[in-house]
């Protein structure tokens, strides 16, 4: 009997025979796919050309406001001649692209260190960060809205509903100040600054603790009332009164029956939510002064910086942008509606 | 909306919040018991006390003065850079969602192009190139939030105009203008402002965390981004400043996001499930 009411509760979105059936998705789910990277290239092109333009539109020359008023003319002059603001403007538009199809981001106006490589030092940091921040989120998020499910209408469920919002309002850098305050400074328990030693994984934990949990508390209400909404939907399913018509308990039908389909919409938001978290990741890390893509952007706008900016707001749109669209790819596999929808 | 429909407890709460707070930013100077941005260095860090209630700062300056005249601040930002947007976004997405085919291919791009870019990142690649300040701030918030609202009134625009009675009137010969004003804009309007007040709380965090990072409203302008910085540098020696700095920042936010989901859930529940940004 249970083997039976897992087939139809995978089923029970009637999704048509045969796609799903046989393994091969057709031209429909092809035509979908090569749309969707399209959309993303180009979006990332316009991107890219909305930055470039950006550099025209300083008030007064890029090479000034970028070394200050006292940098000496034969400075100023070395500095257009590298980021070869002297060319006619197609010029330097067909090298920045070309550039960038290369992975050559420019140079930092300062150090004279390639962006790539500044930034490919930092990402790791807040890549990590982020997944810490996500999967404790995801884990909370998820038994929250389950807890709501099976006790709702009750003082709790409501109460874990104003708890959500509360979480998904609260600014996060608040709570990293305050966590830090209370955790770092009052208490000593866990450190106040940095991201831990290289090589030793027990710092490197420690210290991303503060950081994560402050991120992820946006997230915990976030995906606890979405998790709910979609499992008071699936709750309604012919599959879910059966089981209940053949008395399993309520937590083994939220656990066991209702969690798996509820679950799709969740692992699909996943992907744009990196997107807030790293914007989230840039106060954050200020916060505890950790290095990472925030604080690499941190400084480099309060200097002016401008391939440093251009070069890490990019990567992060490209990043982002796979993301999204690897979500979207994703739901499209799981869900025939969305590619069909497409067509028209 | 239903006869006799009305907030809910929580809704209320957000509401009474948001009132008392447009309340101090309008009588913040009748308010404050001391001028936000006199220095007094004699006091600097002084602890709360019945003249002084939540301390001084590094300046000596009274903190509650300060906050409370952030409010302004953080009211004023946030509110006219909304407005803005939501404006721009209304405008723009009837224009999307009522004009021609070409029109609406090539505005759905800049909006998806504008959205696709993390929020915060693109806040700092345009203070990059504008340098901090307050209409830097304007202008990026207007930036980061018109698409959104763009995209709403299209998709409104799209559904209305299948709908029946658009259909009579155009059957009936009504010209553009009269379908464009006495129809869709009446019927797209109320899911932007519930749109809107949820992102209040979102443009005063953002707000809040450019000042922090020394990136948006220039010192000496009280402000609780500002304030939470010089609290934050003065952490060890002064914790009162930092704390006291956050208070009005969540009270607000919390405020926004409870007056939203209440409208939300009074107005117009299919709006639920969107997501934060």
């Amino acid at each position: 009997m249970l083997q039976a009411l897992r087939v139809r509760s995978a089923n029970w979105k009637q999704v048509p025979r045969g796609a799903r059936a046989t393994g091969k998705l057709g031209p429909l789910m092809l035509i979908y796919t090569v749309k969707r990277i399209g959309l993303a290239a180009v979006i990332l092109f316009i991107v890219m050309l909305a930055m470039y333009a950006m550099v025209f539109l300083v008030p007064g020359d890029p090479a000034s406001v970028a070394l200050g008023p006292r940098a000496t003319p034969a400075l100023k002059a070395a500095l257009v001649e590298r980021m070869g603001l002297d060319q006619p403007i197609f010029v330097q538009i067909w090298r920045f692209f070309a550039n960038a199809a290369t992975g050559n981001l420019g140079y930092d106006v300062w150090s004279n260190r390639p962006v790539t490589e500044l930034i490919l030092q930092s990402f790791p940091s807040t890549l990590f960060l982020g997944a810490v921040s996500m999967s404790w989120a995801l884990v909370c998020g998820i038994a929250l809205g389950c807890l709501s499910v099976v006790m709702r209408d009750t003082w709790a469920d409501r109460a874990l509903g104003i708890l959500s919002v509360s979480f998904i309002s609260v600014p996060s850098f608040v709570i990293a100040i305050y966590s830090l305050l209370i955790f770092s400074v009052w208490l000593g328990w866990l450190p106040a600054i940095g991201a831990g030693h290289p090589g030793d994984f027990p710092s490197q934990i420690k210290a991303v603790i503060l950081p994560a949990f402050a991120i992820g508390i946006t997230w915990v209400g976030y995906l606890a009332r979405l998790v709910r909404a979609s499992m008071l939907e699936v709750m309604e399913a012919p599959h879910i009164r059966t089981a209940r018509a053949f008395g399993l308990s309520e937590s083994k039908i939220v656990l066991t029956y209702a969690l798996r389909i509820a679950i799709v919409p969740t692992v699909a938001i996943v992907a744009v939510g990196f997107g807030s978290i790293l914007s989230s990741a840039v106060f954050v890390e200020a916060v505890f002064s950790r290095p990472g893509i925030g604080t690499l952007m941190t400084t480099a706008v309060a200097k002016r910086n401008f391939p440093v900016v251009m070069g890490t707001v990019l990567f992060m749109t490209a990043f982002y942008l796979f993301a999204v669209t690897a979500a979207d790819l994703l739901i499209a596999r799981l869900d025939p509606r969305v590619r069909d929808a497409f067509r028209g | 909306m239903r006869s006799g429909a009305r907030l809910d407890p929580m809704g209320t709460f957000g509401a009474a919040l948001v009132v008392s707070f447009v309340v101090i930013a309008l009588f913040a100077p009748w308010i404050a018991p001391f001028d936000p941005v006199a220095l007094n260095v004699t006091k600097k860090f002084a602890s709360p006390s019945w003249t002084h209630w939540a301390g001084t700062d590094q300046l000596g300056r009274d903190t509650l003065s300060r906050l409370i005249f952030g409010t302004r601040t953080a009211l004023g930002i946030s509110l006219s850079s909304v407005g803005m947007a939501g404006a721009i976004g209304l405008v723009l997405g009837l224009i999307a969602g009522y004009g021609p085919r070409w029109l609406d291919g090539a505005l759905i791009l800049v909006f998806d192009a504008l959205s696709s870019l993390p929020m915060v990142m693109f806040a700092l690649a345009v203070i990059t190139v504008l340098g901090p300040g307050t209409t830097t701030l304007i202008i990026v918030i207007v930036l980061v939030s018109f698409p959104g609202y763009g995209r709403l009134i299209r998709a409104q625009c799209l559904t209305l105009q299948g709908a029946d009675f658009i259909q009579a009137e155009r059957v009936m010969g009504a010209s553009h203008p009269r379908i464009l004003f006495r129809h869709l804009l009446p019927n797209a309007v109320g899911p932007l402002i519930i749109v809107l007040s949820m992102d209040v709380p979102v443009v005063i965090m953002l707000e809040a965390g450019l000042s922090f990072l020394n990136l948006g409203v220039r010192p000496p302008t009280p402000s609780w981004g500002n304030m939470l910085n010089d609290g934050y540098n003065a952490l060890r020696q002064s914790p009162v400043l930092v704390i006291a700095a956050g208070v009005p920042l969540v009270l607000t936010t919390l405020g926004f996001t409870f007056l939203g989901e209440g409208l939300r859930d009074l107005l117009d529940p299919r709006l639920k499930g969107r997501l934060p940004r």
